[in-house]
């Protein structure tokens, strides 16, 4: 028994975007339209058709990329609706499911009614243009499904046993979904799937080879495909509701632990482990807070419990006092891998997972942004060069992270200074008379620096260089216009100064 | 003072402001004995079953036993550069970096002297918790580095080195630290490639001077290239033990690397 909701990624994204059932609806993939809605299709759209024709030809259609994960999403409560009245159901693709029928059709009476039933639970949650169709092995009846649809209003088409292939026979080669068995045996002179049927298997395998065979299979109505029940996976996500409500995270953390340890139980109790999840947070003022963590190994009881605090700590501007009460706590796990591919080796899995263990440490004391790792970037200052990332959080993909090949002028000649202040630190830089030096609008220097000091310290200036513009984003009214200089002082101490509107700034030191 | 040309040989001399020492004149027998323990304490350079961690050759040389010692600790009094290449011949071989309570920390220079930055991690602002950091830090990374501690109790100084011979993990501090086995410092450095107002900043030769426990200083000259990092040694051949009696300063694996014209006994 098959049951088929036809146009399911249409169906998929009018109920996600709210649309009315009538809208003309193409899903696009590559400029191409994969499915469109029956409104569009009577404007002429038809699959394969390029996006900007589809539009010429259905001047109000609403073109949306095709989102596979959507789909499966949303298939998913059709087959838990379903599974709650028929055990196993294999999923074929989303929109499509197959049910071994002998079962449902003792149980109701017949595969008629069967059928029926099974409709009737679908319209119920609001599928309408679902088919059925019932026939030996399932390619047969997904053909039956869908010669359910073109018969009218029909919804329900059943082979009797055993009369799959008379039912096959009329059809075309096409079906078979094999183009190059199909032009070699329209060659040979035969044209239906009933043709094809009547030659002996043991020659079509003996010419066709084994895809021949399984195709001659299917046209016979013997599908080598087994109905194979999913099982259903089980539910790994957890929440907590807290009435009344908690108002410190030091409660909140102490009344989640149990939670967090039955879901990372749960977890493993299925052999999984989870290294990405999705925290929400609810309060009682109707706030919910909503992000994923990621975890550079994954995540026990301790770091879910972490993840609830850092979460909070960096929405709420006190340490402990939320803006409301946080009445639930929900916890969906995003990722998870299988618990062997993390298991310990047998003498250890080495230093890396003690680092992991030990930075995990130092992060549950100082917050999820305390301990960080550093990648190089692209940019003319040196601050904007270094790119700091919590520890544990992905890297910046390559649009994240400015490109550091890139050529960047105005980026600082020569070897990098081992300091780069993370708050530049005023200087003062004066003439040989005394007066600060200064650059002027068209660029040049009003005197030679001779004197250099951090602080009230006045040092002699031994060599230097610049001033080296940079004129960042000038079309910005964020854009900063700077002057850099290197600089040794008397010392042999070496420096890297900004001047910006006639400021001096350390920028780094070459120590 | 104008700097010799090509690499100088290590020499030891004198310190003139030996630290530690103690003056009998005037004293408690509890103090007495506490600064006789002291110096004993920096006498005993080698313990039983130390071992070297990868070095950079050019401060191997001038390091008490040949290198930095699992279990050490080293101050650096002035230049980060120095600090960063102590941490580039144990991440040159794969071993993870701490940098703790260190903003100011360039990454890019710590990736040209060799540092990998897949394995370095910092902790910019420990706060208040800057003892409690570190030890969890030097119990998982075999190098840390940070900033001298300010406000440290001699009891937890010592706790905190007991923690580092246990694990066996090297620390490293910007600024002086009393309690420190070995101090390292720039003397001199002389840039080259800046004139009044032309070129930029080329490279820099630099005096190293390390004071040892036993009050002794050697230094060394050397230029940027010397403190680079290298992935040479594996770490199967850095890591061996070396033997009891590093004291004389030619067991260690670092010296059997870096030929026989190194390191003269002190």
């Amino acid at each position: 028994m098959l049951l088929w909701c036809p146009d399911w990624p249409v169906t998929a994204a009018l109920r996600e975007h709210a649309l009315p059932a009538d809208t003309p609806l193409a899903l696009t993939e590559r400029g191409e339209v994969l499915a469109c809605s029956p409104a569009a299709r009577q404007d002429g759209v038809k699959r394969g058709l390029r996006t900007r024709e589809a539009q010429a030809r259905s001047t109000g259609l609403v073109c949306l990329l095709h989102d596979p994960a959507l789909d499966a999403r949303t298939f998913e409560p059709v087959v838990t609706a379903v599974e709650a009245i028929m055990p196993g159901v294999q999923v074929i693709r989303p929109g499509m499911g197959v049910i071994r029928a002998k079962g449902p059709a003792r149980y109701y009476g017949g595969e008629d009614e069967a059928a029926d039933v099974l409709l009737r639970t679908l319209a119920a949650i609001g599928l309408t243009d679902a088919r059925v169709g019932v026939a030996d092995g399932p390619f047969a009846a997904e053909q039956a499904a869908r010669a359910a649809g073109e018969t009218g209003t029909e919804q329900v088409v059943v082979i009797p046993p055993g009369r799959s292939a008379w039912f096959l026979s009329a059809y075309p080669l096409e079906i078979l979904e094999h183009p190059a068995l199909t032009v070699l045996l329209k060659r040979l002179g035969i044209r239906s799937l009933g043709d094809f049927a009547a030659l002996p298997a043991s020659d079509v395998r003996n010419r066709f080879g084994l895809e021949g065979a399984l195709a001659h299979r299917k046209a016979s109505g013997l599908d080598h495909r087994d109905v194979r029940a999913r099982t259903p996976p089980p539910r790994l996500d957890t929440a907590s509701e807290f009435e009344p409500p908690l108002t410190r995270i030091d409660q909140l953390a102490f009344a989640f632990r149990v939670r967090a340890e039955e879901f990372v139980e749960a977890l493993r109790g299925a052999g999984l482990v989870c290294t990405v999840l999705r925290m929400l947070l609810s309060t009682e003022s109707g706030e919910t807070s909503e992000r994923s963590w990621r975890h550079p190994r994954w995540f026990d009881a301790d770091d879910v419990v972490d993840r609830v605090r850092w979460q909070l700590q960096g929405t709420s501007t006190s340490d402990s006092a939320l803006t409301s009460g946080i009445t639930r706590v929900q916890v969906v796990p995003d990722v998870t891998e299988d618990l062997a591919d993390h298991a310990d080796g047998l003498w250890g899995t080495g230093t890396d997972e003690e680092v992991h263990h030990g930075l995990a440490r130092v992060q549950g004391m100082l917050g999820h942004g305390a301990v960080l790792t550093a990648i190089i970037a692209g940019g003319r200052l040196l601050a904007d060069r270094r790119v700091l990332i919590p520890w544990g959080d992905p890297p910046p993909g390559p649009a994240g992270a400015r490109n550091r090949d890139r050529p960047w002028p105005g980026r600082v000649p020569g070897p990098a200074p081992a300091t780069v202040f993370a708050a530049p630190v005023a200087a003062v830089v004066l003439d040989a008379r005394g007066n600060p030096v200064d650059v002027d609008l068209r660029g040049l220097l009003s005197a030679d620096p001779a004197f250099f000091g951090i602080d009230a310290e006045r040092r002699a200036v031994h060599s230097w260089a610049g001033p080296w513009p940079i004129d960042e984003r000038w079309w910005d009214p964020g854009g900063r216009v700077l002057n850099r200089f290197q600089l040794v002082d008397r010392d042999g101490s070496a420096w890297l100064l900004l001047l910006e509107d006639h400021a001096w700034w350390v920028e780094a030191g070459y120590d | 003072m104008p700097l010799p040309a090509g690499p100088a040989p290590e020499e030891d001399e004198p310190s003139g402001d030996a630290e530690g020492l103690p003056r009998a004149g005037g004293r408690s027998p509890a103090e007495v004995a506490l600064g006789l323990q002291t110096r004993i304490d920096a006498l005993q350079t080698s313990r039983l079953g130390s071992r070297n961690l990868p070095t950079v050759p050019a401060l191997a040389r001038i390091l008490p036993g040949g290198g930095l010692q699992a279990g050490g600790s080293y101050s650096v009094r002035n230049s980060a550069t120095l600090a960063m290449a102590l941490l580039a011949g144990p991440s040159a071989t794969g071993a993870w970096c701490g940098v703790v309570g260190i903003p100011d920390f360039g990454v890019e220079a710590a990736q040209g002297l060799g540092i990998n930055l897949e394995r370095l991690v910092l902790v910019p602002d420990p706060g208040s918790q800057w003892l409690t950091v570190t030890a969890a830090l030097v119990d998982v990374v075999p190098i840390v580095l940070t900033r001298a501690p300010e406000h440290l109790a001699p009891t937890e100084g010592e706790r905190l080195r007991a923690r580092l011979r246990r694990r066996g993990a090297a620390l490293i501090t910007l600024g002086a630290w009393k309690q420190s086995d070995s101090l390292l410092g720039v003397a001199e450095s002389a840039w080259e490639g800046l004139g009044a107002g032309t070129g930029h900043l080329r490279s820099r030769r630099m005096k190293i001077t390390a004071t040892q426990p036993s009050g002794r200083l050697r230094h060394a000259y050397v230029e940027p290239a010397d403190l680079r990092g290298s992935t040479g040694p594996g770490p199967t051949s850095s890591y061996t033990a070396s033997g009891a009696g590093t004291r004389s300063g030619t067991t260690g694996p670092a010296d059997a690397l870096f030929g026989a014209h190194l390191v003269r006994s002190s």
